[in-house]
């Protein structure tokens, strides 16, 4: 189909990274199922390194790519690395997303700061907190 | 294997409508409204065309207004009473909360001028009733518009009845009847029909053109000004090729309609049987009165759109009423008429067949459908917690 672009159904029909993770050092969930997208990322952390990145996505085909790629963008990267992460370097990895998509990536991105919170929170590292989104699945829907 | 499943959305055009137009394209290319004979040869297939039309759909063809498709029949049907209604005194309007955006975008134009508008339940099952519609009736009433099929769940309404309460009451009742002419028995005099929308490419016929059956008498004003076709009320030059391939289409599926309803029908309930097995999955709209060919399903715990795109690369074309598909932030209104809630509608299906779809495509299809949203419930953090009892199943 025309709607996105090659890579990201490539990102779609063969997602990198997807599934569920046992004993995470984070979780990060946004997104509502009232406004159709879920994603929650789960984090292996192990010396300021993500050693492993798992997805599961509730969405569209663009929410499904945006997880995919985002985890391929912070994998093996340092925490500190992984938290620069924006949506729109996700967006310009997938080669673009339409206009009415791009709040896929920002879930993916809002998804994936959560996950880095919820480790920073359970080590009881110290961190700054405006670099994290407000909430958790603020309960409105995303109308980028 | 390649299947096309979303006839509800438009059909491939018949080769008896092909054949019946192509003549008209470069032969006779003629105006009907020249005096020459190159254009009374086209004035006569019009006419020819109008009269097999207002037989098929038992009127006069005086009655038979041409129209670039639905949408505009919709618009002129409504706009028309509205004005008329209003000029005496009566500025209320009976309708549905599920019919097509022509129908409910036109009332909403109407409100904002002062129309006043009741939109009936349709219930869990997508039906409305009689009574309903009688209940609603007040003085000021001056139309009643109900779909004759829904467009998304293809429930069928109890439409002469209706039109039975309309006439007794002297409002005047209109009905979208886009997905319901050429695939179930329409009669305007015996179902007590005052206005009737149509479109050709929903029975494989051409696209762009349709009609607006007007009961004579019934006031009908022009939304396009110009020239003196369809008796003042429809401005432009005929649309000749599309206007024949609409009456051949008409007359090829009202001749086949009962064999093809019997075939689509068994199509239909074997598709649903076979769905039916999935998980946490629901029928949508009315077990029986539905037509032959439509079937619509939520499945918990998935979205629409990935679903579709994944049925496409299985070579199943089909459509979902998902927010991601519609367009907008909401799922199908039509699914939330009928109580979805929105995380189910953002998970439905819809699989519209035609007479040409096989039993080993319905097989195949069932096959496509559930493999799909098995994956998609597998990479899904919705359908984890359900079956971690975290969440609680909404489709039983």
């Amino acid at each position: 189909m025309a709607l996105y672009s090659a890579k990201v159904m490539d990102h779609f029909r063969n997602p990198r990274n997807v599934g569920s993770m046992e004993n995470p050092s984070g979780v990060g969930e946004v997104g509502n199922a009232k406004c159709g997208d879920i994603m929650r990322i789960y984090l292996k952390i192990e010396n300021d390194i993500i050693v492993d990145v798992k997805f599961e996505t509730f969405g569209c085909g663009s929410a499904i790519a945006s997880s995919s790629m985002a985890t391929e963008l912070i994998r093996g990267k340092p925490v500190s690395e992984a938290l620069t992460l924006t949506n729109q370097a996700v967006v310009e990895a997938l080669d673009g997303l339409p206009a009415q998509k791009i709040h896929c990536s920002v879930l993916a991105e809002e998804a994936i700061k959560l996950a880095l919170k919820d480790y920073y929170d359970k080590n009881g590292i110290e961190y700054d907190h405006s670099q994290f989104p407000c909430c958790e699945s603020c309960g409105h829907c995303h109308a980028h | 294997m390649q299947i096309y499943a979303d006839n509800a959305a438009t059909t491939r055009l018949s080769d008896t409508a092909l054949k019946a137009m192509l003549p008209y394209m470069q032969k006779e290319y003629g105006n009907p409204s020249s005096l020459h004979s190159v254009g009374q040869r086209a004035q006569e297939a019009l006419t020819d065309a109008r009269s097999r039309i207002a037989q098929r759909l038992g009127c006069q063809p005086t009655e038979v207004i041409f129209t670039s498709g639905g949408s505009e029949s919709d618009n002129q049907a409504i706009r028309s009473v509205a004005a008329f209604g209003k000029l005496k005194g009566k500025t209320h309007i009976i309708s549905t909360a599920f019919e097509h955006h022509a129908v409910l975008h036109t009332l909403e134009a109407l409100e904002k001028e002062g129309f006043t508008v009741t939109l009936l339940d349709v219930h869990g099952d997508g039906m409305v009733s009689a009574q309903q519609v009688e209940e609603a009736i007040t003085p000021e009433t001056c139309l009643v518009t109900i779909m004759y099929a829904n467009n998304e769940i293809g429930t069928v309404q109890p439409i002469a009845e209706i039109g039975e309460v309309c006439r007794r009451h002297g409002v005047l009742f209109h009905t979208d009847a886009v997905q319901a002419v050429g695939h179930l028995p329409v009669n305007v005099a015996e179902q007590n029909i005052d206005l009737l929308s149509l479109s050709a490419h929903k029975f494989h016929g051409p696209k762009g053109i349709g009609v607006l059956y007007a009961r004579r008498g019934v006031p009908i004003f022009p939304l396009i000004h110009g020239g003196a076709q369809e008796r003042n009320r429809r401005g432009g030059t005929e649309n000749i090729p599309a206007i024949v391939g609409m009456a051949a289409a008409l007359d090829e599926a009202c001749d086949h309609l009962e064999e093809d309803s019997a075939k689509l029908t068994a199509l239909r309930e074997r598709l649903i049987a076979g769905l039916s097995n999935i998980p946490h999955s629901v029928l949508n709209g009315h077990r029986e009165h539905r037509l032959p060919g439509t079937v619509n399903f939520c499945f918990e715990g998935i979205e629409g759109e990935s679903l579709l795109l994944l049925l496409d690369d299985k070579g199943v074309y089909a459509s979902s009423g998902s927010a991601c598909t519609s367009g907008s932030l909401d799922p199908s209104h039509v699914l939330l008429s009928i109580g979805r809630p929105h995380e189910i509608a953002h998970g439905s299906l819809r699989l519209s067949l035609s007479p040409d779809t096989t039993e080993e495509e319905v097989d195949y299809m069932i096959g496509a459908v559930t493999d799909v949203v098995a994956y998609l419930r597998s990479i899904s953090p919705v359908w984890r917690n359900l079956e971690a009892g975290i969440q609680e199943f909404i489709i039983q």
